[in-house]
């Protein structure tokens, strides 16, 4: 406790840096392992993306891309890496929440709060239709 | 075009825009979005996807740096990223009933201000008065290690500061970009904070930006892994080789040539969204 009760700004700071460069390393590394997976299966198919079409793309739902992952398919570990690019900076603020909770500073809980339930009423997928 | 060749054509694009984009502190996403649109005639609702996508893996990489520094004002961070992400997700809803002819002329418009912007000389607006009262509620007031001294700064007109943020947020939204250009004049001209402190906090809050409008785009089918996976690999990676060399090079005469090629991209996407070309 007695080091919890310690922790400043700079604690802070090296916290969340920390925890946004883990995550660029690792969700990026699981884009590269998609990525040959995807190339090695489909590298002599033919593309076009001249025309937009909602239902090209399958994976779009978190629910869809946690539970397609575990197929292997190249394009689903891809989606998941880039899904955890995502989680990367709202993990930042969840953290900085909790931090500046142990630092004491309530309206700085409450406006992370806000931020995070911003972004959560839009990952429901409420506002995309 | 195969997957193969596609992938690397776009993976050698993006890693020239993420560069490029560094040096001149334009940003990867607004140069990658002409060059899959217009080089590789790749609808501009995919090109915004994976363009947002790469924003995240840029900004998140370099912010890390930045906040260890302690150059990031973090509570002025979260703050105006109240406003950005009600912005980002309102410019992403946009996106979907807006026009993608309308898009690109908004696009090529904000290409050239941020072009122009890149050009501008900058003046240092840092000051001490600390009369503002929301600055002082919402304990924006800071300090930052400006050549190895500590050294304090005011915030002023929390208000416009916010309002600006609202609106950069809603561009961010809709274009798939991270509009720094719009964040620095909010930071810098409006707040009065020291460049350093803009310009890495501007950086810090476009990964979350970014990501509450990613959301939106990937519940939209937007977020193709074809394309975004070699758009954020690339620039991504030209972004950190754009930043080791820019502490060397001098980039004044970068800037010239690159603000004229990004007009002539931004005028490209306006003639060709105004004749119906998108």
């Amino acid at each position: 406790m007695e080091q919890a009760k310690n922790i400043t700004d700079k604690d802070i700071q090296s916290l969340v840096g920390n925890l946004l460069r883990v995550g660029v390393y690792i969700s990026m590394g699981i884009v590269v392992i998609g990525g040959i997976i995807y190339l090695f299966d489909h590298s002599a198919e033919t593309i076009d993306y001249k025309v937009f079409d909602f239902n090209k793309v399958s994976l779009k739902t978190v629910a869809g891309i946690f539970s397609e992952v575990l197929t292997f398919k190249g394009v689903a570990i891809v989606q998941f890496g880039l899904l955890m690019l995502i989680f990367t900076p709202i993990a930042r603020v969840l953290m900085a929440v909790v931090s500046f909770f142990i630092e004491k500073d309530y309206l700085y809980v409450a406006i992370g709060l806000l931020v995070l339930a911003i972004i959560m009423a839009s990952l429901s997928g409420g506002f995309a239709h | 075009m195969t997957v193969l060749v596609f992938t690397l054509i776009v993976l050698v694009g993006a890693f020239l825009a993420g560069f490029l984009g560094s040096l001149t502190g334009l940003g990867g996403g607004v140069i990658i979005i002409p060059l899959l649109t217009l080089g590789l005639g790749v609808d501009i609702h995919y090109a915004i996807g994976a363009s947002i996508i790469s924003v995240i893996a840029t900004s998140t990489g370099s912010a890390a740096a930045y906040v260890k520094e302690g150059l990031t004002n973090m509570r002025i961070g979260m703050f105006l990223e109240i406003a950005t992400t009600v912005g980002a997700i309102l410019g992403a809803v946009i996106a979907v009933y807006l026009n993608a002819a309308y898009v690109a002329v908004i696009f090529g418009c904000i290409l050239i201000f941020s072009s122009l912007m890149t050009l501008r000389k900058k003046v240092d607006h840092t000051n001490i008065d600390y009369s503002s009262k929301g600055a002082k509620f919402f304990k924006l007031n800071g300090s930052y290690p400006n050549q190895g001294v500590e050294t304090p700064y005011a915030v002023k007109n929390v208000g416009g500061g916010f309002f600006m943020m609202l609106f950069a947020g809603t561009l961010s939204g809709l274009l798939g970009i991270g509009s720094g250009a719009l964040k620095v004049i909010a930071m810098d001209n409006i707040m009065r904070l020291p460049f350093k402190v803009s310009t890495t906090t501007s950086n810090f809050m476009m990964g979350v930006t970014a990501a509450a409008s990613a959301v939106v785009y990937l519940h939209r089918g937007q977020i193709d892994p074809g394309i975004a996976m070699p758009v954020c690999i690339g620039v991504l990676l030209g972004a950190t080789v754009g930043a080791k060399v820019l502490v060397k090079a001098k980039t004044d005469k970068l800037k010239m040539v690159f603000a004229v090629v990004v007009t002539i991209l931004a005028i490209q996407m306006i003639y060709k969204g105004l004749t119906g070309g998108f």
